[in-house]
């Protein structure tokens, strides 16, 4: 009978207001919505959805707690096994795994795990107690506070060992503190307090501490005493498309233009970080990070279009977003592909210099390659260029570390327990798979916890 | 917190500091800079670092009170902390991992202008402490706004000062200096210029006339300083380079210098509104 019940639909602001401050997009559930969406849930023996958690949250078991109201027990389910419920609830791509096998979604619609999650963090934000074992007394290093490094850090605090995170920014979270936009993740509202939670667990973070560079791997264990190290370092270095004019003023990498409004909090009035979008702003790309930029851009007041080389099918931004993005009015422009950045006489972007696209043959990725179609150029006058076209590791701690190996694309080279070529030293995040998600980073900083835990046993 | 240990102002608006920072003083070398966030609503702003003392855990940064976020670290006083000062960032000079070897057949000229002058005296510094011969010149458009003067003489062999109007030392710019002193017969094998972009600009056409190599070090825009946001992209040899990781020294006769100046300036429309905003924070009590 629960399957009758159509999903509960999320409370939103409207676009046309949000369009024009960074409040968050999406409400949330209150009490009552949360519990008649959880009342959806079949319960299955054996849960999907649990297997396609890549941190394995056990979904069911949650979900039942928050049937029966108790969402105290409901949280406590999720600490198990997630350190970011709140972020997880917001920024996961629930479609392509929890959600995405939830069996009643294959009639219908499935239970929305990822409101649920969320609905459970917010109630509980700054009340959990985790257990955390009696002190080892055994250091253990985290480079990076973002989330490879806060799962990792999480796990070996609840275990009794000594961890230190550094942080290279003046503030804790990686991508979730720089990347990530207010209106998707609050940064005061919801990120301080569960990173909070990682710090009473006893885990020290210092900032402004730049591994390679401040100190190396090397000091870390031969001098400070680290048994072990763990790399969450992500994949910060933007790409770029190698065209003319990419150095014109007004051509920004969104790396440069969302640490700008994010981390140095640009969009507020109060803060003395410039930024610049002008009137009219061409986002390159159609990841996550092309959609942040663009609907950031928006929000600072100017038109904005997507610029995209292949179709509406293949952007490989979460569904959600795209959703979003079109709502809110961003433009999108398919099947183009900028050759040339044009300038005027002081410097400054004056249009965008593209050609058209179609789709021919699939790829290795599976999807349709595209391929111009000589002779289709034509110019889209804009003041502002932002590329987001990806990132790639940074290379100042391989560089740094004696016998830490990397791959072809300078990701770290480490095997499925986290453990690279150096003895001691792990890694995992984005650092070692290149650009993917925040909670495949919690997964694999999960797995590599378990790895420094056997490995701190076996030799020490 | 990175307490201010020492305050000076060196002109009524170049202001000398020393920052307690362990971590940092520990690993700096010439030719690197650091990045200071006086409080949770500053920027992010590079600086060279002027000194550093590996006992002490000290670092010394010399600033200039150009815009917002300038003004606003220079009215901070000893014993009042910084938020932020991360670093050393960029690479060290070249010299600092020459082969001994190749280290001594050289002969420096540091040519310093303005505020270039205090990232200067670390390598003069490094240099003559390693034995190797250096020279310094020292440009500023008038006497007021000389720095360095005494601190500079021990650490070269010849130190030449000059003033665009003449009102102390030689009367010229850099650029003119360097050809006199050329004339009188002294020989270099490398110039490191160090100054405004403009400045750097024509003392490297001067240098290439002169047939001495020069190097320069970029004072671009930057966020991070770590290579996350291409904010400081400089072409260098046609090629784009990221003044905070590949840099801040680049070989001087390569660096586009006029795409350099307008990238710098990106954001003047932006701070000159923020200026006009600022609630100076001068005597604002703690």
């Amino acid at each position: 009978m629960a399957n009758r019940i159509p999903r509960v639909a999320v409370r939103e602001q409207d676009p046309k207001v949000r369009a024009t401050n960074f409040e968050e997009v999406c409400y949330g559930y209150n009490r009552e919505e949360a519990m008649l969406e959880a009342s959806r849930c079949l319960h299955c023996k054996n849960p999907r959805c649990v297997s396609a958690c890549p941190v394995n949250v056990q979904i069911p078991e949650f979900i039942a707690k928050v049937v029966e109201g108790d969402m105290q027990g409901a949280a406590a389910v999720i600490a198990k096994d997630s350190s970011l419920p709140a972020v997880c609830g917001r920024v996961c791509p629930q479609e392509t795994q929890c959600e995405g096998s939830c069996i009643l979604g294959v009639k219908g619609e499935p239970v929305a795990i990822g409101k649920l999650e969320r609905f459970v963090a917010d109630e509980n934000l700054g009340k959990a107690s985790a257990e955390v074992a009696p002190a080892n007394g055994v250091k253990v290093a985290v480079v990076g506070s973002g989330p490879a490094g806060l799962a990792c850090a999480s796990d070996l605090a609840k275990w009794g060992y000594d961890v230190t995170i550094f942080e290279a920014l003046h503030k804790a979270g990686g991508v979730l503190e720089y990347g990530i936009p207010e209106f998707r993740l609050p940064k005061d509202k919801v990120l301080k307090h569960e990173i909070e939670e990682v710090r009473k667990l006893g885990v020290k973070i210092e900032t402004d501490v730049i591994i390679g560079k401040t100190v190396t791997i090397d000091s870390l264990m031969d001098q400070e005493g680290f048994k072990a190290v763990f790399i969450g370092s992500g994949a910060g270095l933007p790409k770029f498309m190698n065209i003319p004019g990419e150095n014109l003023c007004g051509v920004f990498s969104a790396n440069e233009f969302l640490t700008r409004n994010n981390l140095m909090k640009a969009w507020r009035e109060d803060y003395l970080t410039p930024i610049h979008a002008g009137k009219k702003v061409c986002v390159v790309g159609g990841g996550n990070v092309a959609m942040d930029a663009a609907r950031t851009a928006l929000r600072l007041g100017a038109e904005v279009h997507i610029v995209y080389r292949r179709t509406e099918a293949e952007l490989p931004a979460r569904r959600e977003e795209v959703h979003h993005a079109i709502e809110e009015g961003i433009i999108f422009d398919m099947l183009t592909n900028p050759v040339e950045v044009i300038g005027d006489e002081k410097g400054w972007v004056k249009a965008l210099k593209c050609i058209r696209m179609e789709l021919g043959e699939p790829d290795e990725s599976g999807r349709r390659s595209p391929v111009p179609v000589e002779g289709s150029e034509f110019e889209i006058e804009t003041e502002t260029v932002i590329m987001a076209l990806g990132t790639s590791p940074n290379p100042m701690i391989s560089r740094t570390t004696a016998g830490l190996e990397t791959n072809r694309r300078g990701c770290l080279i480490a095997d499925e327990s986290g453990a690279t070529t150096r003895k001691g030293v792990f890694a995992g995040g984005d650092a070692v798979t290149g650009a993917a998600t925040v909670i495949l980073a919690m997964g694999a900083g999960r797995t590599a916890a378990k790895a420094i835990d056997e490995y701190i046993k076996n030799n020490y | 917190m990175f307490e201010i240990l020492t305050k000076e102002m060196l002109t009524p608006i170049i202001c000398r500091m020393k920052v307690s920072a362990p971590r940092l003083a520990a690993a700096a070398q010439p030719g690197q800079f650091l990045i200071v966030r006086a409080d949770e609503k500053g920027e992010r702003i590079p600086l060279t670092i002027s000194d550093f003392d590996r006992e002490e855990g000290t670092v010394t940064i010399v600033t200039q009170k150009i815009g917002a976020s300038s003004t606003d670290i220079i009215a901070y006083e000893p014993g009042e902390c910084f938020a932020d000062v991360v670093g050393p960032l960029g690479l060290p000079s070249e010299f600092v991992e020459m082969p001994e070897e190749k280290l001594k057949q050289q002969r420096y000229i540091l040519i310093a202008g303005g505020l270039g002058t205090a990232p200067v005296y670390p390598q003069a510094k490094w240099l003559k402490e390693h034995g190797v011969p250096v020279d310094v010149i020292i440009g500023a458009k008038t006497k007021d706004i000389l720095i360095y003067t005494e601190e500079m003489a021990p650490v070269c062999d010849n130190l030449f000062i000059c003033t665009d109007d003449g009102s102390y030392g030689f009367k010229g710019m850099g650029t003119n200096m360097l050809e006199h002193v050329v004339s009188e017969g002294h020989k270099y094998t490398q110039a490191v210029i160090i100054g405004p972009m403009i400045m750097m600009k024509f003392t490297t056409l001067t240098c290439k006339k002169l047939g001495i190599p020069a190097i320069v070090s970029l004072n671009t825009l930057m966020v991070d300083g770590t290579g996350m946001c291409g904010a400081c992209r400089v072409s260098v040899g046609g090629k784009t380079r990221f003044a905070c990781v590949e840099g801040p020294e680049f070989d001087g006769y390569e660096v586009d210098f006029d795409e350099a100046m307008r990238r710098q300036g990106q954001y003047r429309a932006e701070e000159a509104a923020a200026m006009e905003h600022h609630v100076c924070k001068i005597g604002r009590g703690k």
